[in-house]
């Protein structure tokens, strides 16, 4: 096998080096930004700040109040990701274990589902939301993520389901075991890394979702992050640093996430990203 | 087995419930709302297909439909594009591959609220790049208002939702692409193939199928655009950035026009199951496997 070091490929290297300043320059533009004060990010958007304003963090924390912005965030996207989980475990064990009629029916019905746009559902949603006391309400918003997020998460489980060998399950059965017991001490021990993925996915993709959020939730104290920092960067010339505290702020959580739990963030989102 | 079916039903009962009332429902609501003159708020009217004639006359509608097919032709060029590059490159070499996997994923799991305010920055006209490049002497970018211009505003916006959306192309068509046989490459190599020839010959067409799937996605995806446009530019200056979604969502929350709203919806809908239609028919006709 030949050595190939960087030595090797100087081209692919400098077209790769050049493609993660595109993805990574803007970044640390906004980080030295939420480190600044207004005046040195006009006038030199690039440099180092002169002095590292770590009270910026603390000043947008209050002025944007990100701090509720993510408490309501992460009520929403941790109950966004347990709903869903359970929703759509039971849903994928009656796919693949019990006696449903017509599974491939139900099949075909997800896939449609999940790939129905918002637009679609969203005026009448709304509509119906405030008739039923749901519209500005953070339950209304998780009802509605739990509905859009469900059809991938069960087709995700499915197929860890679907990998689990059925003999098992049998031998519980024959001891008299009920469905309840088969599931949590039989067959949910075997998939939990599918179920972890189905709903650190979605919620995920709850805690970043906006235009459900800037439609459903009006009443400043239930603001998602997503919806309070958009508030707070509007206008003409917002306080960029403070802006960029914010917008840390927000990012921080799943960033560290991120860094945690790489391998299934991954594949989890990559995964969700192909069904839409 | 009733007893079976009926424990079968149970299990599958939530999701079908908040399914019917989230999707479903709303979703037939906004079907039988198009035919209506709905304000929102008041019972509405029968008005047959009048919505449906009014947006083949409406000028916003058609400027709006003009500059999705735009943003289409712009995610599956440029995007498409860096993500072939990046994760081609990426097989050719083996030392820091996870280092700029991750660097070019990471924008991809920032907000979209986030990384649209990072380019809200850097590209204002008073404190962004522009100002900073001719203060180094560089000053092509001094005076250009990137998202003010109507002239350039969607391309700007189109180049910032790119930044987000191009890694996650490099991480999955990476991962198609290590699955590719070696001994192909090996072939190749014997038949004397340079690397250009490498890919057009045995790279691309190995990983059709997930080419040919994302560009579904994409299509379907560009239709729906709604999030960066809304938080860059609502749509403007003056409709130069208005997406069938900015209008749809305007006309329904703004200027009390549901049924209107909901025709536009309800042809956004049109277009994703007849794109869906055709990738599945060419796919069967030409025998892809996926």
């Amino acid at each position: 096998m030949a050595r190939r070091g960087t030595a090797k490929r100087p081209f692919a290297y400098l077209i790769l080096i050049i493609l993660a300043a595109y993805a990574v320059v803007p970044m640390v533009i906004f980080l030295l930004a939420s480190l600044k004060t207004p005046g040195e990010i006009s006038q030199s958007p690039l440099s180092l700040p002169g002095k590292f304003r770590w009270e910026n963090f603390a000043t947008a924390w209050s002025d944007a109040d990100m701090g509720r912005g993510l408490g309501n965030s992460a009520l929403i996207a941790v109950s966004t990701g347990a709903g869903v989980a359970v929703i759509a475990g039971c849903a994928a064990y009656a796919l693949t274990r019990l006696a449903l009629p017509k599974p491939g029916l139900f099949i075909m019905y997800l896939l449609v589902a999940s790939s129905l746009p918002i637009q679609l559902f969203l005026v009448p949603l709304l509509s119906m939301w405030t008739k039923i006391g749901l519209y500005d309400n953070r339950f209304g918003l998780i009802v509605i993520y739990w509905a859009i997020y469900s059809p991938f998460a069960t087709l995700l489980i499915r197929t860890f389901l679907l990998a689990v060998p059925k003999d098992y399950e049998a031998a519980a059965r024959l001891d008299g075991a009920g469905e309840i017991t088969v599931f949590t001490r039989i067959v949910f021990p075997l998939i939990w890394p599918g179920v972890l993925t189905a709903a650190l996915v979605a919620g995920l993709q709850a805690y970043n979702e906006f235009l459900l959020a800037v439609t459903f939730i009006q009443d400043s104290t239930k603001l998602p992050a997503s919806v309070a920092l958009y508030s707070f960067q509007q206008g003409l010339s917002p306080n960029w640093a403070l802006v960029s505290a914010a917008g840390l702020i927000m990012v921080l959580p799943v960033l560290v996430l991120f860094i945690v739990l790489n391998r299934r963030f991954v594949e989890g989102y990559t995964s969700s990203g192909m069904t839409g | 087995m009733r007893g079976a079916q009926l424990k079968a039903w149970l299990f599958m009962a939530p999701l079908v419930a908040v399914n019917l009332l989230v999707i479903a429902g709303p979703g037939l609501m906004s079907v039988y709302y198009s035919f209506t003159d709905w304000d929102g708020l008041n019972s509405p009217g029968l008005v047959g297909f009048a919505n449906y004639t009014a947006l083949f006359g409406d000028a916003d509608f058609l400027r709006a439909l003009l500059h999705n097919l735009l943003w289409t032709a712009f995610f599956l060029v440029v995007p498409m594009s860096l993500g072939l590059l990046g994760a081609f490159l990426l097989t050719r070499i083996k030392r820091f591959q996870l280092v700029f996997r991750v660097l070019y994923f990471v924008p991809y799991v920032i907000a979209t609220v986030v990384s649209a305010t990072i380019w809200r920055q850097i590209l204002s006209p008073t404190s962004g790049i522009g100002p900073a490049l001719s203060d180094l002497g560089i000053p092509w970018l001094k005076d250009v208002n990137f998202l003010g211009d109507g002239d350039i505003a969607l391309g700007t916006v189109a180049f910032v939702n790119n930044w987000q959306w191009w890694g996650f192309l490099v991480v999955i068509f990476l991962a198609s692409m290590q699955s590719i046989e070696p001994s192909l490459y090996e072939a190749a190599r014997m038949d004397g193939a340079n690397t250009w020839r490498e890919f057009w010959h045995i790279t691309l067409p190995a990983i059709r199928p997930t080419f040919m799937f994302l560009s579904l996605m994409t299509v379907i995806w560009s239709f729906l655009v709604f999030d960066y446009i809304y938080i860059l530019t609502q749509g403007g200056p003056a409709g130069s950035t208005d997406v069938l979604s900015t209008v749809m969502y305007r006309m329904a929350f703004e200027q009390q026009q549901a049924g209107y709203a909901s025709a536009i919806g309800v042809i956004l809908a049109l277009i994703s199951a007849a794109t869906v239609g055709g990738y599945l028919y060419l796919r069967r006709r030409l025998k892809w496997e996926m």
